[in-house]
């Protein structure tokens, strides 16, 4: 089924437990998105969720996850991206797939990888001033002390 | 003569166009904010409202008043440690959040289970369902102004509580599913009550739907309100009972079939109206259809273990521990260190009542999981409350809300 898929952006593709997961170019994810909504040999008319991940790693240190659901065949694909520091960036699929848009920037609040092209890229679920990125490896659990802003007790 | 003035005078008043026209004297659209203390909002789900007099000309959800980090405890906790986690998602049905949960992680660690705790699942997985969708029924119907279901919907969403408290222990935060098995397995009183209920629920659920469906403030009022054209809720990645009333036949339990579906015989409801009334049968179907399985999971329950014959992974019972040395050694190892599942990663999702509620776990080989993603339906079907309500009345947005059942622990995670 994806034999028509191998060329040029991907990098690598493995299956695991059943799963398909397909690594591209950062730079070509959406075109290759395109390519995996409009062919009729793929149909992944339906994105289910997008995800980071922070590997820790020096080289490509985070994973943007694409989890890819196609109604018509029942099927699923993980499409990947691997983008590095110090400036993680990944064109956005809100083109392609509206949904993408709150799952991008869901991805851009947790671990602030900046989708190029996003209509909306804006905090979804901490304050717009916070200024970290609460799921890299490098942020503690316990939180970084003041980082938000609390409000005062009355005899301050 | 004065009565001939004043007649001059009325004709004259008549004649003259007194109608008083405003061209939008105030040069903008009034911005209302609803939420997130609100009661119509199911929770603490803030919606900004651009209004031009009645109608919504556009909107603006803001999520995050319940963010709890709940992906960032994951990567700090053992795979068992965040089992009482996953009742706080979509804590309408937290033994459903309980069963994706650990479905996922046997994916990832290669665990078998038991027929008998895979039937388990399945009923304690539409028994939740039940309550989620019960508890919709009577907050929705409040919504648009009916009373009674609600405390129908509350009384029945009660006996399944009871059910609960008996076959885990609690009538809420259950935690209920371990990996490789079940906290405990299911009592014959359990579901003797569980039989009783399904039983009689039907008398309810017909009650409900005849005094909605034939109300016509109930139906005038859900009737071509918040439509999402079936192109839209594809492309805007809508899952459950949202996609089905929008005309697409997908449940995960019949397309992707996990635990024993497959097994079993159901139907699943699609109407093609996209409406909030569509939705609303859609859901009651459901409900009818979760009793059929629920039926034939009682009927079908093989005897047998609960646990997988795995005591590296699979935690002992705790009284086991207290006298054997080998139960000992493996409770302290699983409390210690973890399951320790391969190195890999595995996504492995259920149809809860909400939508598609999946976990996407990667391991690094170690106790913790290095990431995991909670995709959670209410945070991807709340994304398409905008094209619901744009364009409708400021009174709509509560049915919309009502029809879309968000739960905030679950969007906010």
């Amino acid at each position: 089924m994806l034999g028509g898929l191998v060329p040029d952006p991907v990098l690598s593709h493995t299956e695991e437990r059943g799963e398909l997961t397909i690594v591209v170019r950062a730079e070509a994810v959406a075109k290759c998105a395109l390519l995996l909504r409009d062919d009729e040999r793929f149909a992944f008319d339906s994105l289910r969720d997008i995800c980071g991940a922070d590997y820790a790693r020096p080289v490509d240190r985070f994973e943007v996850v694409y989890n890819l659901y196609s109604l018509r065949y029942n099927a699923r694909l993980r499409l990947k991206v691997r983008v590095g520091e110090p400036d993680p960036r990944v064109p956005t699929v809100t083109g392609v797939w509206p949904a993408a848009n709150w799952h991008e920037r869901e991805t851009f609040d947790m671990f602030g990888i900046v989708f190029d092209g996003h209509p909306d890229l804006r905090r979804i679920y901490m304050p717009p001033d916070f200024e970290h990125f609460p799921l890299r490896k490098d942020f503690p659990l316990m939180g970084i002390p003041e980082s938000l802003p609390l409000p005062r007790k009355k005899s301050q | 003569m004065a009565a001939e003035l004043s007649r001059t005078i009325l004709q004259a008043l008549e004649d003259q166009d007194t109608t008083v026209t405003f061209d939008d004297p105030l040069e903008h659209d009034m911005v209302l904010n609803m939420g997130p203390q609100h009661p119509a909002t199911h929770g603490v789900l803030r919606l900004l409202l651009k209004l031009d007099g009645e109608t919504v000309v556009s909107a603006v959800p803001d999520l995050g008043y319940l963010h709890r980090g709940y992906e960032k405890i994951a990567e700090n906790s053992t795979y068992h440690e965040f089992i009482p986690h996953t009742d706080r998602l979509d804590y309408l049905s937290p033994l459903a959040n309980n069963v994706a949960y650990v479905l996922a992680v046997e994916k990832l660690a290669g665990i078998e289970v038991p027929p008998r705790a895979q039937y388990v699942r399945v009923l304690a997985a539409e028994l939740a369902r039940l309550a989620s969708h019960l508890v919709w029924l009577g907050t929705m119907a409040m919504d648009v102004g009916a009373v009674t279901v609600l405390l129908w919907g509350f009384r029945e969403r009660e006996k399944i509580q009871d059910i609960w408290d008996l076959l885990t222990g609690v009538r809420f935060t259950t935690s209920f599913t371990r990996i490789g098995g079940l906290a405990q397995d299911i009592t014959p009183e359990a579901i003797a009550m569980t039989k009783s209920f399904i039983e009689n629920l039907e008398v309810t659920l017909t009650d409900a739907e005849k005094l909605l469906k034939h109300n016509r403030i109930f139906v005038e009022r859900c009737e071509g309100v918040g439509r999402v054209s079936r192109e839209q809720a594809i492309a805007l990645g809508l899952t459950g009972p949202l996609l089905r009333s929008c005309g697409v036949g997908h449940d995960l339990r019949r397309d992707e079939p996990y635990l024993v579906y497959d097994q079993l015989d159901f139907d699943v409801p699609v109407y093609h109206d996209c409406d909030v009334l569509a939705r609303f049968y859609v859901r009651i179907e459901e409900m009818r259809e979760s009793v059929k399985i629920l039926h034939q999971v009682i009927d079908k329950m093989p005897s047998g273990p609960v646990d997988s014959a795995d005591p590296k992974r699979m935690p002992p019972r705790k009284e086991k521990t207290y006298g054997r040395m080998e139960e000992l050694i493996h409770d302290f190892m699983l409390v210690n260190f973890g399951i320790n599942p391969p190195v890999g990663e595995a996504y492995h999702a259920i149809e809860a009542s909400k939508g598609e509620l999946g976990f996407y776990v990667v391991s690094h080989g170690e106790g913790y999981p290095w990431r995991l993603k909670i995709r959670s339906p209410s945070f991807c079907n709340l994304q398409a409350m905008p094209p619901m309500i744009v364009g409708g009345m400021i009174s709509d947005v509560v049915a919309v809300i009502g029809s879309v059942d968000p739960v905030m622990g679950e969007a906010d995670k």
